[in-house]
């Protein structure tokens, strides 16, 4: 512990640095709070003014070595003598340099809201928080060790002013304590550590106090988070998580054991943490638990109607050193953090991780506004750096504003509500929608213009003419078939009558479906002869010509041979010939028709085909 | 007039039956993509097995660094330290595809990752397939035969096999665009139009791309056109079909880096090359045929004869020389395997310990085409009433893939498609029987039949077709009640009309018959819905690298893989080197991003071997060749624990067989009591003391305090040891993944032990020496 004795040197040099003002501590109180990884100091300060001029401020001087590590400082004044008595108010804080101060310090002016005139006194509390000052020692373990920490800080509260009357407590975690300093007053309770009350210290006075301690407390830290929030005014706030988290505690060295591992959790991976919570906000929904490779299945959640727990598991228990990465996201219902103020609407949603006793070194949220917002601007709780970009997601033209802020040394303190203002157009929500409308419309369009234009370049060249032609031959040849085709069914129509005959024995009407069926032949081939004549003369249809010219031929001589055969068994019945006569007389005839609509069939199937 | 009206009608009955396929081929490519949906909504929408993973990291190298970078990867990531040239060993047809998909994507905002595109990728082309398959089939025998085939294989299990949401594999792709290109091919010989010809010849060009497969296209395209020469169809729409093809296809092929001048000397491509010669031959032939007289002819016939057996010796000669000249005949190991099913067994046992290389079982085949099976034959008897160019190449289809699933399990997925097409045409053609037998007789019907007809024969599968055939069947229809009254003469009407009627009106098969026809048949295809449902929800959806059981206490999640490569992505130095068991390859590098010795690719037989060796040797020995290697850690799957079997133990033989291919010191027999693999007290000392029943076993006694393994269900037999050259780092929750660390060699020690050491080995080399015979390396 070299350094321990470096800082000890400095500190002398700056004891005899002259008071700054007339102002007089006259009671601090500390407590510092080592359960956790972040280290949380509470002091409560009497300030008393001891000089004429009034004072509006007050400096509070951290080491710079610790100042480093400084992730919070938040001081509030509290009115009125009584202690937890009246309203506290929290006051702004910012770093001062001020002429004539030793160098290894910082200081932070604390501003008073009104002069503290002479002989006037406040209290002041102030909270600090530091990440990283636990420091592992030893800083290799193995899995069946215990995590040993050390903190160190003054015993003595380091200030510009000079101290009346204090004292100090440390809250340890319950568990043993390895060695502690001890300086006069000093005592143990429990698993907390005294020290003072000491009496009239000068100003910078410092007396160096070191605790090792056992820590088994998670030192779950993430080197890098990057939050995304995106805004849909369709209803919804996407908040996706990116997490690149390690145990930042002693490094676990030699072999890991599942064995150990599972049969003695606590004892074997003491140091280790196996899960985290994260709290996220009421109605949070579809939330998921990934990494790059997939879904991490183990995770619970749980939520009723003022919080959502998840509960998230990383794949392996983390030990110390061990490093992992993960995502989680989840969507909330855009009333509870999206509101409208004077025309502007603004997001109101928390800033920091929801994991508890995490801490991030470097965290940047970036809100993703809807596509057409302007006017934008950001109105943080605390410093934060913060610049612009955009980013392109669905269907966007422009693209999406995206408010990007960022922050190191974030601790849960820091996790308060920021804002975020900006106009939007609500006509603007309709744009998607109305640009996949009309691109489907154009495509159908498109379609529609397609089947009914004729794209062929040149309409004079020859092979077009051909097409053309040929398509015409081929309506013709269609409409001979379908004429061919009527035919057929007339004569399926006489056949049928003549069943009817058979059956009934009713001559007439018989000789009236004749009739009929003369009429609408003659018109059919009255029908056909232009067809064929066009037929003729297009020189396309020269090959089918022939079979068209024979289908014609033989439907004749069918529609002939079917007429004798009518005739024939007509007259037959009208002579009441026995049935066996009349099939005998048109045996032969019906031999013909069959063979004859065979081929009539065959022809037709063949031009069907072309 | 009634007539026109009637042509009108039935235009609108076209349109509307044409409306009614497109919404029905909609439908199908909403029933493929979903039905493989089951795994991402069961599991999550995650990349599945071994090979996929190796897909999906190639296609973010190609998102990421664009085409040019990728053509010429050189991977240094596996097969440390050879490394692997990926651009040219790799058929880059899929990866392009997801590629291109996600660049449209991104270039129109919509931010889908690389992951699920990839994920995504299978489900689209099936139902791309199916369309394909529709295409395919209407070539062959009509819409309804179309629409049927389409709707089976949407949800073919095969095919959904291959295709689930996740498995992201070049089969995938590659049976799209083999039923595509045989579509095109088809088209072809139908209309004998050259532009389908070259798109035929661009069709074949992305198969190449994608899939090894292709060389079922190319050989079997040929062995129709041979088909068709010597049954006398040789027309020029068949020249047409086949010369571009084989020209414009093999310089495509050529342009693929995998493939390059193979397209031209293996034995593989010869066939084709054999077809494109005859086929100029019978073209020339048919030729002057056409320009000689018969006399003429048959004088140039002689010459052309004896001519041509000249140029075919010679040709032969040459072929044969080439063939001879190369070590393996011109063919790949895995073709041979085809040729030869007992080829791998024998030679290659690295292609026969895959089981997707197994030849399948009996049950597997009701497994993976169900119903189907029973129907292809139907449908090869469809195909030939009446055969056309078409329907001969799908018998031809059939017969070969029948023959090449009965090789290779892997190949089922060849028979799929042809089964389902062949099943498509019996279905449609029985449904178009018995649908059209009821109509006949059903006496209602007959009035109303002809407003009726367009929608009862959209009922049935059968559309176009029936609206088209309507007419005719009107007048049929119309004699029919008329008949039925005159039972007597029954038999002489239906002498007469039987006659009278086209061919294709005669199957008129009782009403009830076909009722009970059609019940069974729909019951049939319900009862193939209900097994194609069940296999794509619990059999084929199973990521393979999240494993689940049910238990009493509601559903366990063993995600022990991803652990592991979780670990080693966050907790290892990222150029440190993982050995393991080549299986794990692809997804070490992945998912874990290290840098592996092995991987599946397997093409470097003597690195398996290495490691197959080191697995086998004892710890030291194992410790110096990991470390020549400069492996840091060692990575074992152990499923004794929680009982999950196919873990390295069970493979543990393949890796004594392919180490003691190339290293004679391992024995097989070392490892086995008496021809039979065990871990228990029976266990020989080889097996007890080799370097993977360490790893695996590692401290595994104390668990139980027995020592059984749930996989093996025996006790152990060496339970308490401790491991001197390894250490173990990471274990997962279940014990399913075990990391051990190589340890440091130990520079002190190893001076003091010098002197020990050649104390120790003289009076162990006599040990040794008696047991030599046993084990060299005990």
């Amino acid at each position: 512990m070299g350094f321990r004795f470096d800082l000890f040197i400095v500190l002398i040099a700056v004891l005899s640095v002259p008071v700054l003002s007339d102002l007089i501590l006259s009671k601090v109180d500390r407590r510092i709070d080592l359960t956790s990884q972040v280290v949380r100091i509470t002091s409560t300060l009497k300030v008393e003014n001891s000089g004429n001029d009034p004072v509006s401020e007050v400096l509070l001087a951290f080491p710079e070595h610790q100042e480093k590590n400084l992730a919070y400082l938040t001081a509030s004044f509290r009115e009125g003598k009584g202690k937890g008595k009246g309203s506290t108010s929290s006051l702004p804080v910012e770093v001062v340099h001020p002429q004539g101060m030793p160098p290894a310090l910082v200081f932070y002016s604390v501003s008073l809201p009104k002069g503290l005139g002479k002989g006037e006194s406040l209290t002041l509390d102030v909270l600090v928080v530091f990440t990283h000052s636990l420091k592992p020692f030893p800083k290799e373990i193995t899995q069946a060790d215990f995590q040993l920490v050390v903190f160190q800080d003054s015993g003595h509260y380091l200030s510009p002013y000079e101290v009346k009357f204090q004292s100090l407590s440390v809250k340890l975690p319950d568990a043993r304590i390895e060695s502690y300093t001890r300086l006069e007053n000093t005592k143990t309770v429990g698993s907390e550590i005294k020290y003072g009350p000491y009496e009239n210290h000068p100003p910078f006075s410092y007396s160096p106090i070191v605790v090792h301690f056992e820590q088994n407390q998670p030192f779950a830290v993430a080197q890098q988070l990057v939050r995304e929030i995106e805004i849909s005014h369709w209803g919804n706030v996407q908040v996706t998580e990116h997490y690149k988290l390690i145990h930042a505690g002693a490094q676990s060295k030699g072999e890991f054991s599942r064995l150990d591992y599972q049969a003695r959790p606590h004892v074997r991976g003491a140091s280790a943490f196996r899960h985290l919570v994260a709290k996220l906000p009421p109605r949070a929904h579809s939330v998921y638990f990934r990494d790059e490779i997939g879904n991490i299945s183990t995770s619970h959640l749980w939520g009723d109607l003022k919080k959502t727990e998840l509960e998230i598991e990383p794949r392996y228990p983390m030990f110390g050193g061990w490093k992992t990465s993960f995502f989680i996201g989840y969507g909330l219902p855009l009333q509870d953090f999206l509101f409208e103020s004077g025309g502007k609407r603004f997001l109101n949603i928390t800033f920091g991780c929801p994991m508890n006793e995490v801490v991030i070194d470097n965290l940047i949220v970036k809100v993703v506004l809807p596509e057409g917002s302007r006017d934008i601007s950001v109105s943080a709780p605390f410093a934060v750096k913060q610049w612009q970009e955009t980013k392109l997601s669905h269907l966007d033209v422009v693209g999406r504003p995206v408010v990007v802020l960022e922050k190191t040394n974030v601790v849960p303190e820091h996790d308060q509500h920021f804002q975020v203002y900006y106009k939007f157009n609500n006509i603007s929500l309709l744009r998607e929608p109305l640009m996949l409308i009309s691109g489907f419309f154009f495509l159908f369009v498109t379609c529609i213009v397609y089947m009914h234009v004729d794209m062929s370049i040149s309409k004079s060249s020859a092979s077009y003419v051909m097409k053309l032609l040929w398509e015409e031959v081929q309506a013709a040849i269609q409409q001979v078939h379908d004429i061919i085709s009527r035919c057929l069914s007339i004569h399926d129509k006489l056949e049928a009558s003549l069943r009817d005959l058979a059956r009934t024995g009713d001559v007439q009407a018989c000789k009236a479906a004749r009739k009929a069926s003369d009429g609408q032949l003659k018109e059919l081939s009255k029908e056909l002869r232009p067809l064929l004549a066009f037929l003729q003369s297009s020189p396309q249809a020269a090959q089918i010509l022939p079979k068209v010219e024979e289908l014609v031929a033989k439907e004749r001589e069918l529609q002939e041979k079917l007429m004798l055969k009518h005739t024939t068994v007509a007259d037959s019945y009208e002579k009441k010939s026995g049935g066996k006569e009349i099939e005998n007389r048109i045996a032969s005839q019906q031999q013909k028709i069959v063979a004859l609509r065979q081929e009539v069939d065959d022809l037709l199937d063949y031009i069907d085909e072309i | 007039m009634a007539a026109s009206e009637d042509s009108n009608q039935s235009k609108i009955r076209t349109a509307f039956g044409g409306v009614l396929a497109f919404f029905i081929l909609v439908l199908i490519g909403v029933l493929a993509f979903s039905i493989r949906l089951f795994s991402v909504i069961k599991y999550e929408s995650v990349i599945h097995e071994f090979d996929p993973y190796f897909n999906y990291r190639v296609t973010q190298f190609l998102t990421k660094n664009g085409i040019y970078d990728f053509w010429n990867w050189f991977d240094d990531r596996t097969w440390y330290p050879l490394g692997r040239v990926i651009g040219g060993t790799v058929y880059p047809g899929l990866t392009l595809t997801a590629g291109s998909i996600w660049w449209i994507l991104n270039s129109l905002n919509i931010p889908l990752s690389v992951e699920t595109v990839c994920v995504f990728t299978a489900p689209i082309f099936s139902a791309n397939a199916a369309w394909a398959t529709y295409l395919l089939t209407k070539e062959v025998k009509g819409t309804g035969a179309g629409l049927t085939a389409a709707a089976l294989l949407a949800m073919v299990p095969s095919y959904i096999s291959r295709s689930v949401a996740g498995s992201y594999d070049n089969e995938a792709v590659a049976i799209f665009a083999l039923i595509f290109t045989f579509y095109l091919y088809i088209k072809t010989l139908n209309t004998g139009s050259l532009f389908y010809a070259t798109l035929n010849a661009i069709a074949y060009f992305y198969m190449v791309c994608s899939w090894g497969g292709y060389t079922f296209i190319i050989n079997l395209i040929p062995m129709h056109v041979l088909l068709c020469i010597v049954t006398g169809r040789y027309s020029s729409r068949l020249y047409i079909a086949y010369a571009p093809l084989v020209v414009l296809g093999t310089l495509l092929a050529a342009l693929v880096p995998v493939v390059g001048f193979n397209a031209v000397m293996t034995s593989e491509h010869f066939a084709s090359f054999l077809v494109f010669i005859i086929i100029h031959v019978v073209a020339l032939v048919y030729y002057i045929k056409g320009i000689l007289s018969p006399k003429m002819f048959k004088v140039a016939v002689t010459l052309v004869v004896s001519v041509g057996l000249v140029v075919c010796c010679a040709v032969v000669a040459v072929l044969i020389a080439l063939v001879a000249s190369s070590p393996t005949k011109g063919w790949s190991g895995r073709s041979l395997s085809l040729l030869d099913p007992t080829y791998a067994s024998k030679y290659i046992p690295i292609i026969a310990s895959v089981s997707e290389h197994q030849p399948p079982t009996w049950p597997s085949y009701f497994m993976d085409i169900n119903v189907l099976a029973f129907l292809v034959p139907a449908g090869i008897v469809a195909c030939f009433l009446p055969l056309s160019d078409a329907s001969s190449f799908v018998v031809l289809y059939i017969v070969t893939s029948v023959y090449f699933s009965g090789v290779m399990v892997r190949l089922m997925l060849v028979l799929a498609p042809a089964a389902c097409i062949l099943s498509g045409i019996a279905l449609s053609e029985a449904f178009d029987v018995l649908t059209r037998s009821i109509k006949f007789q059903l006496p209602g019907l007959a009035e109303n039949s002809q407003i009726d007809a367009g929608d009862t024969t959209s009922s049935s599968v059968v559309t176009q077709d029936d609206a088209a055939k309507t007419n005719k069947n009107e007048d049929t229809l119309k004699e029919r009640p008329s008949r039925k009254n005159r039972k007597k003469e029954k038999e002489h009407v239906e002498k007469t009309s039987i006659k009278s009627q086209i061919k294709k009106r005669l199957l008129v098969l009782p009403l009830e018959a076909s009722v009970a026809a059609i019940f069974l048949l729909v019951l049939l295809g319900a009862f193939y819905v209900v097994h194609c449902v069940w296999a794509a929800a619990e059999a084929y959806s199973a990521p393979s690298i999240v494993l689940t059981s049910h238990s009493h206490d509601g559903l366990h999640v063993f995600d022990d893989f991803r652990e592991a490569y979780a670990w080693l992505r966050h907790n290892t130095e990222v150029d440190d080197k993982v050995a393991s068991w080549w299986d794990y390859g692809y997804q070490t590098t992945a998912m874990a991003n290290r840098t592996v010795i092995v991987d599946n690719n397997t093409w470097n037989n003597t690195h398996i071997a290495t490691v197959g060796t080191a697995m086998s040797s004892p710890e030291k020995a194992a410790w110096e060749i990991f470390n020549s290697l400069d492996v840091k850690y060692v990575l074992v799957v152990f499923g004794g624990l929680v009982g999950y079997p196919s873990d390295d133990i069970n493979k543990f033989l393949w890796m004594v067989r392919i180490g003691g291919g190339v290293f004679p010191h391992i024995r097989e027999p070392d490892y086995l009591r008496d021809g039979q693999y065990r871990v228990d007290s029976q266990a020989t000392p080889t097996m007890l003391n080799c370097l993977m029943y360490k790893l695996s076993y590692f401290r595994f006694v104390e668990t139980d305090g027995k020592a059984f393994d749930r996989v093996r269900r025996t006790e152990i037999g060496k339970k308490h040891f401790k491991l001197t050259h390894f250490e173990e780092v990471f274990t997962t929750h279940h014990w399913m993944v075990r990391i051990y660390k190589l340890k440091p060699p130990k520079n002190r020690i190893r001076v003091k032990t010098k002197k020990s050491k050649s104390k120790a080995s003289s009076t162990t080399s006599s040990k040794r020496s008696g047991k030599r015979k046993k084990n060299p390396w005990q």
